[in-house]
């Protein structure tokens, strides 16, 4: 039987998350996905597997999972409390959960979205060429108790137990922008104030976009509510009819009317996504071109990211957090290393 | 701070030109022909996405066409803005894209819809603000042959039209709190029909039991930009019985 994870417990906003399906954009169908793509490259380079594999996205709470056969598990973006049966495991990182043990999975410490990852991925069905669930759309539908998530096969075996430096990014912070359609619809004299605000993360927000409340007064424009409705990319920063920024994340519509005065950064997006509510924002203009270089930058660091790995080790000196290393027993043999690949 | 407007050449596109190419997000690049809705505009928009997927762009990832433009995104590493902007530049000046004809088949759609009753309760107050008696309202909807100008928002939403002057009745300023899935809603001489639950600022004069996305079909949407449709009046009676068939009654025959 294909190993499988049985969903004993599960936060409300545990959903099957990939890089999405582009292709249906002409169709209303947004291309969703993983809210923090990024965390997907991590957890890819920690299993040393394909970054397109699905992962479980944990939205502020995890839940209680046991794995049905052994199989190597990765545990990435917003850091969350976790064990294998009692024992604290380190967040960022590979374990091996063998069969019949419990994985245990709390709310987020910082940002927003956690994320678990099995050996080949979840491979629930394939709907439109994709595994995300798109709750806006109606496509899938939350993880819920007594699923059982049937893990795809393991590719590439290798070792459990590695570790990963995060990108930090999960309590607000500086991103960057580029201009977007209607930028020049407002006055510099905005642009300039929109740079220098510091914008707190509201607590409406979900996997389509976050509201951002500003410092001083909402963010006028010449257009007002008249422009015509236009194409929507994630990472566009709508201002609503009150002036309020919004910023459109992985599951937004796919056209929309309100202007936009710019569009953040793809490599900027987790730390928006990941934002908790009261978390303080600003943004930063860039150039087109610089824009441009960050993503290809991006691109080869997220491909290279295996090159970062390196063992869980147990030395004092280098352990930061003790509470978060298995210091006694737990999910892995403590063999992993030694063993030759099987 | 840079023009939103870069282009290949650098330079920032005049607003009141058309068409014209724009940057939209790190990645994407938006043809616009016009900045308000009109045919020409719309079937340029349509016409100009096909060209693109016909052209083999290197590193092109996905199309869309919205009211008055298309959109593309391309991978970076790939391609860069200026490469694009350039084959796009030169699919531009092949041909008077307002003069294009519009997509090749396309379907002519009867729609069975209940206007008014307790399922559509806004036709009463949708007629008024265009000026209309509820009978003159139905009439003049359901004797209007519309066209899908765009999918989206939504999967499988189209926004239809134009409708006659009289419809050109703003959106509500407060949300109609749940509209439910087959909802007909007109605001701006444009009528659209709801895929799922949704609150909404168009006002709500009629139901159909029109499924427009079921993503496990082989034919996950419905409807198509270019397709044309009619909304048929029927009873809430009829239209109960067309819930068990096939597109809600919905039936299309194939333009030539």
């Amino acid at each position: 039987m294909t190993p499988a994870l049985i969903v004993h417990r599960a936060g409300p906003g545990v959903t099957v998350q990939d890089l999405g399906r582009p292709g249906y954009l002409a169709y209303g169908l947004s291309r969703g996905g993983a809210a923090d793509r990024l965390a997907l490259a991590e957890g890819a380079a920690l299993l040393c597997q394909d970054c397109s594999f699905a992962a479980l996205e944990m939205a502020g709470l995890g839940g209680e999972f046991e794995a049905t056969a052994d199989m190597r598990i990765a545990l990435t973006g917003a850091p969350m409390t976790a064990s294998i049966d009692g024992v604290r495991i380190a967040w960022n990182a590979s374990h091996l959960l063998s069969a019949g043990q419990r994985l245990s999975i709390g709310a987020a410490e910082r940002g927003i979205y956690g994320y678990l990852h099995l050996d080949g991925g979840v491979a629930v069905a394939e709907r439109l060429g994709a595994r995300s669930a798109h709750l806006a759309a109606g496509l899938g539908a939350a993880v819920h108790v007594g699923m059982r998530l049937p893990a795809g096969a393991d590719t590439q075996p290798s070792a459990a137990g590695m570790t990963l430096d995060a990108d930090p990014r999960f309590e607000g912070g500086t991103v960057r922008v580029v201009p977007s359609l209607q930028t020049d619809f407002f006055e510099p004299s905005e642009i300039a104030r929109f740079e220098a605000d510091v914008f707190c993360r509201d607590s409406r927000g979900n996997r389509m976009g976050v509201r951002l409340l500003p410092g001083g007064d909402g963010y006028r424009n010449e257009a007002g509510l008249s422009v015509i409705s236009e194409v929507i990319v994630p990472g566009d920063i709508q201002i609503t009819g009150d002036g309020t920024p919004f910023v459109l994340l992985s599951e937004c519509q796919t056209i929309g009317g309100y202007p936009r005065i710019g569009s953040v950064l793809p490599a900027d997006l987790p730390r928006v996504a990941q934002a908790p509510a009261g978390a303080q924002l600003q943004f930063r203009f860039v150039t087109l071109e610089e824009a441009v270089n960050v993503e290809r930058q991006e691109q080869t660091r997220r491909q290279s990211l295996r090159q970062s790995l390196r063992p869980l080790i147990r030395d004092p000196h280098r352990m930061g957090d003790l509470l978060s290393y298995q210091l006694i027993s737990g999910a892995t043999a403590g063999d992993d290393l030694e063993r030759p690949a099987p | 701070m840079t023009s939103p407007c870069a282009t290949s050449s650098g330079k920032s596109p005049d607003r009141t030109v058309f068409p014209h190419i724009r940057t939209i997000g790190t990645d994407g690049l938006l043809v616009s022909f016009a900045d308000a809705l009109s045919e020409p505009a719309n079937r340029a928009a349509l016409a100009f996405r096909a060209a693109i997927e016909a052209a083999d762009l290197p590193g092109l990832l996905e199309t869309s066409a919205s009211l008055v433009s298309a959109y593309l995104r391309f991978d970076i590493s790939v391609s860069d803005h200026g490469a694009v902007s350039s084959a796009l530049e030169t699919l531009l000046r092949r041909q008077n894209w307002l003069a294009a004809p519009l997509p090749g088949g396309r379907r002519r759609w009867s729609i069975p819809t209940v206007y008014g009753t307790e399922l559509a309760p806004q036709l009463e107050e949708a007629a008024a603000v265009a000026g209309l008696t509820p009978e003159e309202a139905i009439a003049s909807i359901s004797n209007a042959r519309v066209r899908v100008q765009t999918i989206g928002f939504a999967p499988g939403m189209p926004y239809l039209g134009e409708l006659p002057p009289e419809w050109a009745i703003p959106r509500q300023t407060q949300l109609t709190g749940r509209v439910p899935v087959g909802g007909l809603c007109v605001a701006i001489r444009q009528l659209v029909l709801f895929p799922v639950d949704t609150p909404t600022g168009w006002r709500h004069i009629g139901q159909t039991a029109f499924s427009l996305f079921r993503p496990d079909d082989a034919a996950p949407f419905a409807l198509r930009p270019g397709d044309e449709a009619r909304f048929v009046p029927v009873t809430a009676e009829a239209l109960a019985n067309m819930r068990s068939v096939p597109d809600g009654g919905a039936t299309f025959e194939v333009l030539r």
